[in-house]
């Protein structure tokens, strides 16, 4: 049994200590939005932020979280896609599968969030995502767009 | 599935049974045109089998195709809604099943989503099935008014007969249209008249993709529901000798361990992680077979055997060499060769089966529902009508899950021995990457002749190497030939060679190693675009010739290639001075229909770091549907051929691909990512493909923009082998 704090919320799962807390968002509480895309935190597709940094959650046991950290998924980042990252992603159209995006859009906007103006530089080093369809010039320009909308 | 070798071939054997039927018979019934008498238990509102109207004005345009990133949905539902006159607004999709799609004569046409086909195949009977069902409901609006339908016109989803000032939208007559004949003819616009094709729009699927609201596979639940992992024998064509299933069914959630054909081993469990976890607990024993010696080294061995001498299949043929020796003063050759690579889609190879005595149902990715439909059939032993596939937006396609339904298999034999549970059977990635259907392997050797003129009068180009049509879909070949190999090297057609060489011979020596081989995005134009290019690169160096006027002068009976090279020229500056140690590239090719160039800036520092600074792409599909959303395809292929070539290998060791997760299969990332300015330039009168062929132009732009900055030539991807490395 684990005490977590996931989007706002406490949560009590009733799972081994030793399963990843990406296993225990999709399958005990039903989070989809994150990813399984290689279960080595090689991808990126299960990033979700924890206390706001980003996290690759597949490779984190859950026996390793308490209820003091603040997880938060895809589906927690904003209330209806508000957040400037996913009004970003919108206007510029960055998703093409997508299946890649969730861990994308939560990346960006813990860089974002300890970076309000980064670099193209800040992005090189900041966003190590794998996306196959190839969507990383959409993703550079969003992340710049976004930042013009939080200033 | 017996082996890995052998499963392709009775999936696609049933898929081609579904394939032939498409263009037999399917286009002969006029689709939208016979829409309304073939929709049988039709749904309310629906207009004829590609438009639903409801009450409330909302248009749903039915997609037979599959999104899997490209775009397709949108491309699609513009062209239907370009014919249909609905206002844009109030569009969205679905996708009819393949079950669906059989009990109503293949109404919809082909399921099949690669080959970047998915709007040039279908362009033509969708643009008229929007325009009988803007007839259709205009007949009903003139109907209601008693006035001649040929003075009502419709647009934006509103039907007005102007002589009397009256109106109505598409919702109040649908139900009325639905009742009524189809005309036996339309005429559709002339592109002049478009208003919604060729337009930016925005995609209709990015919301739930921003929010994690969209499913996938993977996301799937249904009540009741079990969940599989499963591991199949590493060695290609080896089999399951034994597995200890007492050692794991005590642990947590683990419901079975079943065995799945006679090549692997599932377990079942209440969640997926259990049953990754049992089954890496799992003692598991493999008759490794006949293939279990078989290395990388001995694979190029065999396929050097092939590149020696000895009979061949010819793909082109021009004039005669021997004859034109006599004109050659220099000789240049070179030996290439291209990997195995897997597809890695983000998405791993997934399906939920629900089977019962009398019905199979499936839910799953795939890039063609007839062809998991007919894989349910088969692996359920229940007739097609009696199974259906209901598909989900695919994470990645990229061929992988066109012409292989294995997955589809494995999870309906797993279904079928807990009858009545939903089961739904994700690959790990590391079984994804040992399970593949890889980029087939082969080698050119390409010799050149310049005369004293130093034009190029002979050309011979000799491949060895793999087939994929020989594994795949032998029904598919010619007189033994793969006719597939030579594309980009072929006399006609969709994958023509850009030059007229006086003398040409281009023939390739089939050798098939055990390695299952696939439709890989691009296909066969990718390493054959590799070796014409960068070999017509070396020519020009050879002939002191600048490569776009060596080019140049082989291209004057091919102006769309001349004229997509030349306008990346243009847009690159070619022939004016780049930047402080930047070099450029060029490669140009025809394929899926389409004229596509490429040029690269590059540099490489002194410790051999390649920085791709820049490229230069332009595309000539003849029609462009959506410029956004070619821009989008175009730097996406960049990724997917960049990737390739700085780092897509999977190499082989006792029988088995050694290159299991992300970490030894590298992709590339923002940070390598070059800035990618696009020119569509759609010259009319034809429609091309978009979702592949600049992936052809992607590596041998930049490894001829690598030769310009230092001399080197580099004949064998990727280039994580080579000294040279991503900055």
């Amino acid at each position: 049994m684990a005490r977590l704090n996931v989007n706002g919320e406490a949560v009590d799962v009733d799972v081994d200590g030793a399963t990843p807390l990406l296993w225990v968002l999709r399958e005990q509480l039903g989070l989809t939005g994150t990813k399984y895309g290689c279960g080595v935190a090689a991808c990126g597709a299960c990033t979700v932020h924890v206390d706001g940094a980003a996290v690759r959650s597949c490779v984190m046991p859950v026996a390793g979280f308490n209820e003091n950290q603040r997880i938060v998924t895809i589906e927690g980042l904003s209330a209806g896609g508000s957040h400037p990252v996913q009004q970003a992603w919108a206007e510029l159209d960055v998703p093409q599968c997508g299946y890649c995006q969730p861990g994308m859009i939560m990346a960006a906007a813990a860089l974002l969030g300890a970076n309000p103006k980064p670099s193209d530089a800040d992005i090189d080093s900041g966003i190590t995502n794998i996306c196959r369809c190839g969507t990383f010039n959409r993703v550079r320009r969003g992340i710049h767009l976004a930042a013009g909308k939080i200033a | 599935m017996n082996s890995t070798t052998t499963r392709g071939v009775a999936i696609s054997r049933r898929s081609f049974v579904v394939a032939s039927a498409a263009s037999g018979l399917g286009l002969s019934l006029g689709f939208g045109l016979s829409g309304a008498q073939a929709a049988g238990d039709a749904a309310a509102g629906e207009v004829n089998a590609w438009v639903v109207i409801h009450p409330d004005d909302t248009v749903v345009i039915r997609i037979a195709r599959s999104e899997m990133g490209q775009g397709t949905l949108t491309g699609l539902a513009q062209l239907v809604a370009e014919e249909l006159e609905c206002d844009w607004s109030k569009v969205t999709t679905e996708y009819p099943t393949p079950g669906q799609n059989l009990a109503r004569d293949r109404v919809w046409g082909s399921f099949s989503t690669g080959g970047s086909r998915g709007i040039r195949e279908s362009q033509d009977y969708v643009r008229k099935g929007g325009a009988v069902a803007r007839e259709l409901l205009i007949q009903a609006a003139a109907n209601g008014w008693q006035v001649p339908a040929s003075e009502c016109r419709a647009r934006d989803s509103v039907i007005t007969h102007a002589p009397s000032g009256r109106s109505v939208s598409f919702g109040k007559v649908a139900a009325a249209a639905a009742t009524l004949t189809p005309p036996a003819e339309v005429t559709l616009k002339e592109p002049t008249q478009w208003r919604l094709i060729g337009q930016p729009v925005k995609r209709l699927d990015t919301a739930d993709k921003l929010t994690g609201k969209q499913r996938y596979g993977t996301d799937l639940t249904l009540p009741g529901m079990l969940n599989a992992a499963i591991m199949a024998c590493p060695v290609f064509g080896g089999t399951l000798a034994g597995f200890e299933a007492d050692k794991v069914s005590a642990m947590p959630g683990v419901r079975k361990v079943v065995q799945v054909d006679d090549n692997a081993v599932a377990v079942v469990a209440d969640t997926w992680w259990q049953a990754r976890s049992a089954l890496a607990a799992l003692p598991a024993r493999w008759d490794e077979g006949e293939h279990k010696n078989v290395s990388s080294a001995s694979i190029d061995a065999f396929l050097d055997e092939g590149l020696a001498g000895g009979d061949a299949f010819v793909g082109n043929k021009n004039g005669d060499l021997a004859a034109g020796q006599a004109q050659v003063v220099k000789t240049v050759e070179a030996v290439y060769s291209y990997p195995y690579q897997n597809h890695a889609t983000m998405e791993p190879m997934n399906a939920t089966a629900l089977y019962t005595a009398d019905r199979c149902e499936v839910w799953c990715p795939t890039q063609n529902g007839e062809a998991a439909l007919a894989a349910a059939s088969s692996a359920s032993g229940l007739a097609l009508e009696k199974c259906d596939v209901h598909k989900i937006h695919l994470g990645g396609g990229f061929g992988r899950r066109g012409a292989f339904h294995d997955y589809v298999h494995q999870a309906v034999v797993i279904a079928k021995q807990i009858p009545g549970t939903p089961v739904k059977l994700i690959w790990s990635r590391e079984e994804d990457m040992l399970h593949g259907a890889y980029h087939p392997i082969t080698k050119a050797k390409l010799v050149g002749g310049l005369d004293a003129n130093d034009k190029l009068v002979n050309l011979h180009v000799r491949i060895s190497g793999q087939s994929i049509l020989a594994a795949v879909m032998p029904a598919r070949m010619s007189n033994g030939a793969d006719m597939i190999t030579f594309q980009g090297f072929l006399p006609k057609g969709d994958h023509a060679i850009s030059y007229t060489v006086p003398n040409l011979l281009v023939e390739h020596a089939m050798r098939n190693p055990h390695v299952p081989p696939g439709f890989w995005r691009g296909v066969n134009i990718n390493q054959n675009a590799i070796y014409m290019e960068c070999f017509m690169d070396e020519l020009a160096h050879a002939a002191g010739a600048d490569p776009l006027e060596f080019r140049r002068t082989l291209m004057a009976d091919h102006p769309k290639n001349l004229a997509v090279l030349e306008a990346v020229a243009k847009g690159a500056g070619w022939g004016t001075a780049a930047g402080a140690g930047i070099h450029r590239g060029l490669a140009v090719c025809n394929a899926f229909g389409s004229f596509i160039a490429a040029c690269a800036e590059v540099s490489v520092d002194a410790a051999g770091k390649l920085t791709i600074h820049r490229i230069v792409a332009a595309t000539d599909p003849g029609h462009v549907v959506n410029p956004q959303q070619v821009e989008a395809q175009v730097e996406g292929s960049f990724v997917y051929g960049l990737s390739a070539m700085l780092y897509g290998e999977c190499t082989v060791r006792n029988g088995r691909i050694e290159q299991d997760n992300f970490h030894s299969y590298n992709s590339l990332r923002i940070a390598q990512m070059p800035k990618v300015e696009t020119i569509v330039m759609p010259s009319g009168g034809f429609w091309g493909g978009v979702g592949e062929p600049t992936i052809a132009v992607a590596a041998p732009a930049v490894l001829n923009a690598i030769f310009a900055a230092t001399g080197t030539r580099i004949r064998h991807l990727p280039l994580k082998q080579q000294r040279l490395r991503a900055a």
